[in-house]
């Protein structure tokens, strides 16, 4: 008892119960980096596909196959009101199994009950089909046709690169080809009416444009011939694939992305296949409503609007910055502007959104439309979101992130730098030049990535000025003039809160809302170390200089 | 001038041009943080402006007959006026490319041969009622057909007869009418009138198709009541299914949706003392609420509110009009809830009901007898007197009120009054309701709860990092926790959402487990170390505490969830959320104030953390050396001498966390349900103002009241957290000074 005073008296259980906070607060961080890790990488890994053999409680036999999703354990009392024999234990187990088989049945997943399974296996032959539309098929290949013609299965890999080809062949046609006269005619279609609204829209002129379309036109047809024929070709082989239910069904390749024989497969094939996933993850476009697919128009919206804020932001927080710690003076002025600065930091991003939208938005891009673009009124150009808007706020929300870590870096140059310049007859504007702001570079470096690290993580502001879940063009193309400021984009954050939570199959897009998130965690986690390192090592350096 | 000289110079110009630029720079920081909050006050500003009424126009009339109805086009282009002598005439009101102001555009009689008027009568739907001496009518509504013409708008004027041209006999008796009223849709036209022999008449057109295109109809005829008289007031709802008669004081009110029978609904006296009068009566759009003008200068808005067991009519709130003078006739505008009332001799006043907004007062007519109107869409009046006067009305946003934002509101419908946000629906007689208080609420709730769970994490781990942590373990400690300030409040949200709502509604039980088995588990570990002999205490000292906890709190964690089930077996009936709903009868929700509070929680916890960190490390080392030479021990000179110099430091950390908290957008809205509700209940949802301005603000229309209350909202979250920035950057500024002294 005395020991337990003694032990009370010194504080003792206090230092620990804050000890417990500092280890509370670790395993929190590491948890969650964890928890977002492993959800987000076993998506890529190809899962071992089974094939339960059921008994329900009427004695009907049924097959369900598929992957294995999730183990619950739930206590007995919840299955045995429905008639199923637990044997006397407290708690069962149910499995959530991804069945696919979209046109078979309406739901992609389903529980069942440990008691029910009656045998469970991994047969080798059982395949899992990646589709275009439908989602994944799992099922047996029964047969391969070629052009009508039944062939052996071993032609099936020929046949799938062969498709392959044809598949990024007709995307390009579409995407680049058709894509561009489109953009055209619609160029010359704001053309003309550009000419009306100035008078000047002469017979000539008149003429020349409807030449121009009759020439697109022309190139048009010839483009879509050729798209038909590719078409054709590509729908030339298909298999016949047997379900669960014993049905036969004929998928045509042409709808096939991948096909798998996951229990096939040894440790190195599945680890090719891992990486080989999060290729695709990373540069193939979205499918089925977002939900299924890659990431890559997100991945290059959120880059491309991040240069951009880049762009904006580094002059402005480093002109801010050199203001605040070489030229304002000890005073008051200097003290507003500091309070300024911590505010700006701290107003909430969704106000800067709303800002943005009617500031840029609404009154400067309005005002444009109005002075540039009056040919393709009333639908807007600049007067709707899009990623020069979502850029220019996003600016002014990291602003002070880049001042407050350049003005740190500029605090750090020792005083006699600065003297030396002077006194060799530097102006003060040459001795920024030349000596303060390349040394001040490193920090103006951490600030800048800390700055794109906050911006690639933003996700309120940009859902009001410019942030779509699905664009149709990419903001950057190969039609002039290539940079397409006024157009919307797609965001790896939006991108999780869309799928996540606005999709109609929550259950099926959660694992590619975990590798989305876990994308842009690697992204921010590494951009932030890279920033700490720089400061890191920028200090070590000025300790040494002030000695 | 040398070259050298002129080098020189131009370094000079250099240098004063870069001082120029890069001073515009650094106040161009300052400029941004005023121009946000100048926009933000630019929008907000016209909702809680009051109306304003300026003459636009004024147009000579040539013809001496007397008006009985004025009128203007939705444009406010075209007014007209109905004469005693049958005649219809549109004047331009403005100068035009097509027309000159003034000009008579169209004249046309409105009477068959030997026809007399003795009423016209208007409803608020533009449409006039011409009630001839024989007791027929004839309804014409003035049609205007806009059309542009070189970006020019001309509006041309028709006439429409929605009845058809003939005269209608009211009476299936032709009996001369002495007083009506009159209200229609596209399928049925419906007048309730007083005979001259004192029957109180309904009679329905019903359309065989629709009046819009075909004035075919048949009619009913039916008497509601006979030696009915002195009726003071008339009047039908819109929607054709009541009609309210005001006779000596006394209200009655008849049901008209029954097609064979027209009962008495309700009847009530809406008068206090018997000294005062009903002078006018008119309903208020959207057929609920009646307004009654009185003798004593008010105007009372009555509606029918759910009780106990019945419906009842009862008064919701009165306007004081006039204090010398009676209210003798009220003009409601169309589609929303306000409306005219005019005294006597002129003086008119605007109110808007629901807000309870006085919107402008003065003196507009000659006398309560001068023909008025309002504009189709209430942007403007028009007024008879030996002129037709055409005035501009700037009311974009009656019903907000700084009032009708804070405090509660009593809506129609609603048994009470209330705080209520609800900004659209489906219908479109809909009344938007705007109370900021329950966003506020929800904004506060969100953030308190985060609080209660970051603060004492974020404090005592910043406590032990600061002080007792050696140094070359607090280089990896503090980076590695103030990485999750750089996670995207997206991610956390979506795992908050998707992965820990589901997994708390699972294990509720774990998490009350895990709020006492945490701290006691420490404290166990502790004494056990402390027990321990010192050969083992040498090899892992003290200050490795967070490293000997991992795996006792890890299992800790492990061990609350484990027990879950079983807890929930023993103590709540197998399932604790059915437990909590039907035994303690709370509402639950899956994503709750619970889920916020973690997930918000995290989100805050490195803020606090960092701050709190750097005030208790850069507390000066000779004062913490001075107290321990002195004899304390380490934990006493934490607490004595630490953390009481820090504490302003603390209290800024808290302060920023707090301001971090209520401005939070994404967690709160993938974590909570958004529904607006004022309730502390923990296994509750709120709306918080950041997501409820992320998801109305794509879809409100610009410049509308909707618009300009959500950039309210952001304005209200601006101040909110400029007040908790600024406040703590002060402390800061002040303690660094203090630090600094010592």
């Amino acid at each position: 008892m005395n020991n337990l005073n003694k032990w009370f008296k010194s504080g003792s259980p206090w230092v620990w119960l804050s000890a417990g906070g500092v280890t509370l607060s670790l395993i929190s961080v590491v948890g969650l980096l964890l928890l977002i890790a492993s959800n987000g990488l076993s998506y890529f890994w190809p899962s071992q596909l089974h094939q339960f053999e059921m008994v329900d409680v009427d004695g009907k036999h049924s097959t369900v196959i598929g992957e294995i999703y999730d183990v619950e354990t739930i206590p007995a009392e919840q299955v045995i009101h429905t008639g199923i024999d637990v044997k006397g234990a407290e708690f069962v187990e149910r499995y959530l199994i991804k069945t696919g088989n979209r046109e078979l049945v309406n739901l992609d997943f389903r529980w069942i009950v440990a008691p029910l399974i009656q045998q469970q296996t991994q047969p080798q032959d059982l395949v899992v089909i990646e589709r275009r539309t439908n989602g994944n098929f799992y099922g047996f290949i029964e047969q391969v046709f070629m052009d009508g013609k039944a062939v052996e299965l071993s032609k099936l890999d020929n046949f799938m690169a062969r498709v392959d080809n044809l598949q990024d062949e007709i995307f390009e046609l579409q995407k680049t080809d058709i894509g561009a006269i489109n953009y055209e005619l619609e160029r010359i279609r704001l053309k003309t009416r550009k000419a009306e609204i100035n008078g000047e829209l002469t017979p000539e002129l008149i003429a020349s444009f409807d030449a121009q379309t009759q020439q697109l036109k022309d190139e048009y047809l010839a483009l879509e011939t050729n798209l038909n024929k590719l078409r054709e070709e590509v729908q030339r082989d298909k298999i016949i694939v047997r379900a669960m239910g014993g049905e036969k069904i004929e998928i045509n390749l042409e709808q096939v992305i991948h096909v798998s024989f996951n229990n096939k497969l040894n440790i190195i094939e599945k680890t090719t296949m891992f990486f080989s996933q999060i290729g695709n993850f990373i540069f193939a476009e979205p499918r089925e409503a977002n939900t299924e697919g890659g990431v890559f128009p997100a991945i290059f919206g959120t880059v491309l609007m991040v240069l951009l804020m880049t762009v904006i932001v580094a002059p402005m927080g480093v002109v801010a910055a050199i203001y605040l710690h070489e030229y304002a003076g000890n005073n008051a002025f200097t003290k507003l502007l500091r309070i300024a600065v911590i505010n700006l930091a701290g107003v909430p991003s969704i106000v800067y959104g709303v800002f943005g939208l009617g500031f840029f938005v609404y009154m400067v891009g309005g005002s444009l439309d109005q002075i540039f673009y009056p040919e393709s009124l009333p639908s807007p150009t600049f007067g709707s979101p899009g990623v020069l808007w979502s850029a220019l706020t996003l600016a002014i929300l990291t602003l002070p992130v880049v001042i407050v870590s350049t003005e740190e870096g500029l605090a750090r140059i020792p005083a006699s730098m600065r003297h030396g310049s002077l006194a060799l007859g530097a102006t003060k504007a040459e001795t920024l030049w030349r000596i303060i702001l390349p040394i001040a570079s490193p920090a103006i470096m951490t600030g800048i990535i800390l700055a794109i690290a906050r911006a690639a993580g933003e996700v309120a502001p940009l859902m009001l000025v410019g942030v779509v879940k699905m664009a149709p063009t990419l903001p950057l193309d190969g039609n002039f003039p290539f940079l397409h400021l006024e157009r919307k984009f797609m965001h790896l954050g939006f991108h999780i809160y869309d799928v996540g939570f606005q999709s109609p199959n929550v259950e099926a897009a959660r694992p590619l809302v975990y590798a989305t998130a876990l994308l842009l965690v690697t992204i921010i986690v590494a951009l932030n170390m890279t920033a700490v390192s720089i400061r890191n090592r920028l200090r070590e350096k000025y300790r040494s200089l002030e000695h | 001038m040398t070259i050298s000289a002129r080098t020189v110079d131009a370094r000079q110009i250099k240098n004063t041009l870069a001082r120029w630029f890069i001073s515009a720079g650094g106040v161009s920081v300052l400029f941004t943080l005023v121009l946000i909050f100048m926009y933000l006050v630019y929008v907000v500003k016209p909702v809680f402006e009051s109306a304003t009424i300026e003459p636009v126009a004024s147009i000579p009339v040539t013809i001496t007959s007397k008006a009985l109805a004025v009128g203007v086009d939705e444009q406010k282009q075209v007014a007209f006026h109905i004469t005693d002598d049958g005649n219809i005439n549109f004047y331009q009101a403005q100068t035009n490319e097509h027309h000159q102001a003034n000009e008579l555009l169209l004249t046309q009689t409105l009477l068959a041969d030997g026809e007399v008027i003795k009423e016209v009568f208007a409803t608020n739907i533009n449409q006039y009622i011409i009630l001839l001496t024989n007791g027929s009518v004839r309804v014409i509504q003035p049609t205007f057909k806009v059309s542009f013409v070189v970006d020019e708008r001309t509006v041309t004027p028709t006439i429409f007869y929605p009845l058809g041209e003939d005269a209608i006999y009211l009476d299936e008796d032709e009996a001369v009418i002495e007083q009506f009223s009159f209200a229609m849709n596209e399928e049925r036209a419906v007048f309730v009138a007083l005979t001259k022999d004192q029957r109180l008449i309904k009679t329905s057109l019903i359309a065989e198709d629709d009046f819009n295109f075909d004035s075919e109809f048949s009619a009913e005829y039916q008497t509601i009541a006979t030696d009915y008289s002195a009726i003071s007031h008339l009047a039908i709802t819109p929607d054709l299914l009541m009609a309210v008669i005001v006779k000596e004081n006394d209200v009655s009110i008849f049901d008209l949706g029954d097609e064979w029978d027209v009962a008495l609904y309700a009847e009530f006296n809406p008068l206090y003392n018997t000294s005062t009068n009903i002078t006018s009566m008119a309903l208020l759009s959207g057929s609920s609420s009646i307004l009654f003008g009185t003798s004593d200068g008010k105007v009372l808005q009555w509606f029918e509110v759910a009780g106990e067991n019945s419906r009842k009519y009862q008064q919701i709130r009165s306007f004081n009009a006039s204090d010398t003078e009676s209210i003798t006739k009220i003009y409601p505008e169309t589609f929303r809830k306000s409306f005219y009332a005019v005294t006597p001799n002129g003086d008119v006043g605007v109110y808007y009901t629901t807000s309870e907004a006085m919107l402008w007062q003065g003196k507009l007519l000659a006398s309560d007898q001068q023909l008025f109107a309002i504009a189709p869409r209430a942007n403007g009046l028009v007024i008879s007197s030996d002129r037709l006067e055409v005035l501009d009305v700037e009311n974009e946003h009656p019903e907000v009120t700084w009032s009708a934002i804070w405090q509660e509101v009593w809506y129609e419908g609603y048994p009470e009054p209330a705080y209520i946000w609800q900004s659209t629906s489906g219908s479109d007689d809909f009344e938007s309701k705007f109370s900021l208080m329950p966003i506020s609420f929800g904004t506060l709730k969100a953030a308190l709860y985060a609080m209660l769970f970051a603060v004492p994490i974020a404090i005592s781990a910043a406590i032990y990092t600061a002080y007792f942590m050696p140094a070359a373990m607090r280089k990896t400690v503090k980076p590695t926790i103030e990485l999750m300030e750089a996670l995207p409040t997206v991610i956390l949200g979506f795992l908050a959402g998707l992965w820990l709502a589901p997994l708390l509604e699972a294990y509720l039980p774990a998490v009350f487990l895990l709020i006492i088995l945490l701290p006691v588990t420490t404290c166990l570990t502790a004494f056990a170390w402390f027990n321990t002999p010192k050969a083992i205490k040498l090899m892992l000292p003290e200050s490795f505490a967070p490293l000997i906890l991992l795996p006792f709190l890890i299992l800790a964690g492990y061990l609350s969830f484990e027990l879950s089930p079983l807890l929930e077996d023993v103590f709540f009936g197998g399932d604790m959320r059915q437990y909590i709903t039907n035994d303690l009868g709370i509402n639950f929700d899956q994503r709750n104030a619970l889920v916020v509070g973690i997930a918000m929680g995290f989100a805050v916890i490195p803020t606090i953390f960092s701050m709190t960190e750097d005030a208790i490390f850069s507390v000066p080392k000779h004062l913490t050396s001075g107290s321990l030479a002195l004899g304390a021990t380490q934990w006493q000179t934490l607490v004595k001498v630490v953390l009481l110099t820090a504490s302003p430091g603390i209290f800024s950390a808290v302060m920023m966390g707090l301001g971090r908290a209520v401005g939070e957008t994404m967690i709160v809205l993938m974590a909570t349900g958004n529904t607006p509700v004022i309730d502390w209940s923990i296994f509750q949802g709120m709306r918080t103002l950041s997501a409820n301005i992320a998801v109305e603000m794509p879809e409100s229309e610009v410049g509308s009241s909707h618009y300009r209350i959500l950039f309210l909202a952001a304005f209200v979250l601006f101040v909110f957290t400029f007040i908790f920035n600024t406040l703590a950057e002060f402390v800061r500024q002040r303690l660094r000074e203090k630090y600094s002294s010592l």
